[in-house]
């Protein structure tokens, strides 16, 4: 063998091979650190997330008020006595319940919001198929039991936004985490869970 | 004294010649690729798809760059700068509506040239490295139409991006860190913008011109396919030249000279008369500006893109659409490894195969039609039946064909392959 009549020692040639390529890749991992976390959202885009407040003492009942958080959409609905009631009435609802982590634990209930301001509902505007965003369709009637309809691929979503079965959206709208100022319990607070300290 | 001027003339320049040739394989490269290079000298008309998309490949870098020169990638002045192109730039109407029309017709001759390929199982061993590569040259392309349709900032633009961003959503666990991540912002932003502006001009074109160059030199080791299906090189005559090949240049660049020609004809009556397709190559949501927060009444695709989004949509849940969406490409790259049969050419396989190929071509066009569709309407006013359905029928069939292409050579007779190419 060629190897062996120039006395090339194998092992010592394979060792000293693999153990640059070893630090090569790691260099090499090293290396893509920066550009892999410039795609990261910068502190600029981090801080336009930061939370929205919006006066809701002039929401009028079922009226929906679209505010943007985050870029996204986010509606506040003040539902009436006739939307609460549907929300028992329902019975074709794939997570009636809401036990996937689609809101805040203080809205895991029928409401899907607060329980001391149930009425009020805080939902991001972008249905949980492929990201467009449902109209809302309060009117009640025989066929539609109100809520939301998506007109993209036809998801419907009841007055919580929880989604129906046999509709391509896999899970309920989201709640975003919300809350009531103290001293202004009209005062909501999009993006944060607690009160201000 | 004219005389002298001219040999003067004519010997410096050999010389030259001479000069760079010894420094580099010019002559070697030209005879290679070229003037030695022979083809079979029975191809169709379907074999002139391959070198229209590296003209059209051409013309999208051409008027490409001459639009980065006019286009402002920002959140703000993008759709303007679209504007300022189409009304206030010199025959900035032209060099736009051929890069956009452009990409339409790229993967109108891209998906012919692929049909060329299965109809004569071009894909078949020795070539399933061509067709690999070329399989990545397609994946990359819609790569690269996708962030490029972004780049107009109109409704359609951000609507389709964020319903086609949101399927990394689908993955487990990293989903929507991974979102996150590609859009660099909570929504898709001007940041996202830059990024594919990016991507789309510098980084996508150059895997794009590499991926083209290995698929040329790939198809020059092996050689050409032809519509009979049988190598030429196993009938060489005493000059070690296949029988039934002609030299590429110059018969093959003369011919397809013509068709790039007729292509062209075609092209130019449809930027002149057509360029928005009839809102199919531009859709009509799109020359109205970006809107975050109001989403278009009917979410569709530019239409090469069609086919795939209805089998997407033809399956009622969010993970199990994505995994049938990927997989709809992803088992294209297997084909040669899914046919079984014997003989590469349809002319020489069976009814059944040849109606199989058939179906296939059918139903890619109804899925095509089916993405563009709302998913409840119903075609030709059928109450019966809706697109969805329809959608989800074509999905089955779809597949369908894969199935076919391994089951059937397993009991189809195959007629016997000629010696020499014919017609």
């Amino acid at each position: 063998m060629s190897g062996q009549d120039d006395g090339v020692d194998q092992t010592r040639r394979w060792l000293a091979i693999g153990a640059t390529t070893a630090v090569g890749a790691v260099g090499a991992g090293f290396v893509a650190v920066p550009f892999v976390k410039s795609w990261n959202p910068s502190a600029k885009a981090k801080a336009a997330g930061a939370p929205v407040s919006v006066d809701i003492s002039k929401l009028e009942v079922g009226q929906k008020l679209l505010v943007e958080w985050r870029s996204k959409p986010v509606w506040v609905i003040r539902r009436s006595e006739e939307a609460m009631e549907t929300l028992d009435e329902v019975d074709t609802l794939k997570d009636p319940d809401s036990e996937e982590n689609q809101q805040p634990a203080y809205a895991m209930n029928p409401y899907r919001a607060r329980e001391e301001r149930k009425e009020i509902l805080v939902l991001v505007g972008l249905c949980t198929h492929l990201g467009c965003s449902p109209s809302y369709r309060p009117e009640i009637t025989a066929e539609w039991h109100g809520g939301f309809f998506c007109p993209c691929h036809g998801s419907k979503f009841d007055f919580s936004g929880r989604v129906h079965t046999g509709v391509p959206a896999p899970t309920n709208l989201e709640v975003p985490p919300y809350s009531f100022l103290a001293e202004n319990k009209n005062i909501l607070v999009i993006g944060l869970d607690e009160e201000h300290s | 004294m004219m005389t002298f001027i001219k040999d003067t003339t004519v010997s410096l320049a050999s010389s030259g010649y001479q000069w760079v040739n010894d420094r580099l394989p010019v002559d070697r490269a030209f005879k290679t690729h070229m003037s030695e290079y022979y083809a079979p000298k029975n191809f169709n008309i379907m074999y002139f798809f391959g070198v229209i998309s590296l003209f059209v490949l051409v013309n999208q870098l051409l008027t490409g760059i001459w639009l980065t020169m006019l286009y402002n990638p920002s959140g703000a002045g993008a759709f303007d700068s679209i504007e300022y192109i189409m009304r206030d730039v010199e025959y900035g109407w032209l060099i736009r509506y051929l890069h956009s029309t452009g990409a339409s017709a790229f993967f109108v001759v891209v998906y012919l040239h692929m049909f060329r390929g299965l109809m004569y199982g071009s894909y078949q061993k020795p070539r399933e490295l061509i067709w690999l590569i070329g399989m990545a040259i397609y994946f990359v392309l819609m790569g690269e139409a996708f962030m490029g349709y972004l780049l107009p900032w109109g409704q359609m633009s951000y609507w389709g991006a964020q319903v086609i961003l949101s399927l990394a959503g689908a993955i487990p666990v990293v989903g929507d860190e991974l979102s996150l991540w590609i859009r660099g912002d909570y929504v898709i932003s001007g940041v996202t913008l830059n990024r594919f502006f990016a991507l789309h001009v510098a980084f996508m074109p150059i895997v794009l011109i590499g991926l083209v160059v290995v698929h040329l030199l790939a198809l020059h080791e092996v050689g050409s396919n032809n519509p009979d299906g049988i190598e030429i090189k196993a009938n060489k005559g005493p000059d070690g030249k296949p029988l039934d090949g002609v030299a590429f240049h110059p018969f093959y660049t003369v011919h397809d000279l013509v068709g790039v020609v007729i292509f062209l004809i075609v092209f130019c009556g449809i930027i002149f008369f057509m360029p928005d397709g009839g809102g199919y190559f531009l859709e009509k949501p799109n020359f109205e500006p970006a809107n975050p927060l109001k989403t278009p009444e009917h979410i569709a695709p530019v239409w090469y893109f069609t086919p795939f989004y209805a089998i997407l949509r033809a399956i009622p849940s969010k993970g199990l659409g994505v995994i049938f969406f990927a997989g709809s490409i992803a088992i294209l790259f297997i084909l040669p490894w899914i046919d079984r049969s014997p003989v590469k050419s349809l002319r020489y396989r069976g009814m059944l195969s040849k109606l199989n190929l058939a179906l296939f071509a059918v139903v890619f066009c109804i899925l095509g039609v089916c993405g563009v569709k709302s998913p409840d309407a119903h075609p030709f006013g059928l109450t019966f039946i809706d697109f969805k359905t329809v959608g989800q029928i074509c999905t089955l069939l779809y597949f369908g064909y894969f199935v076919g292409l391994f089951v059937i050579p397993s009991f189809e007779e195959t007629k016997p392959l000629p010696e020499r190419v014919t017609g």
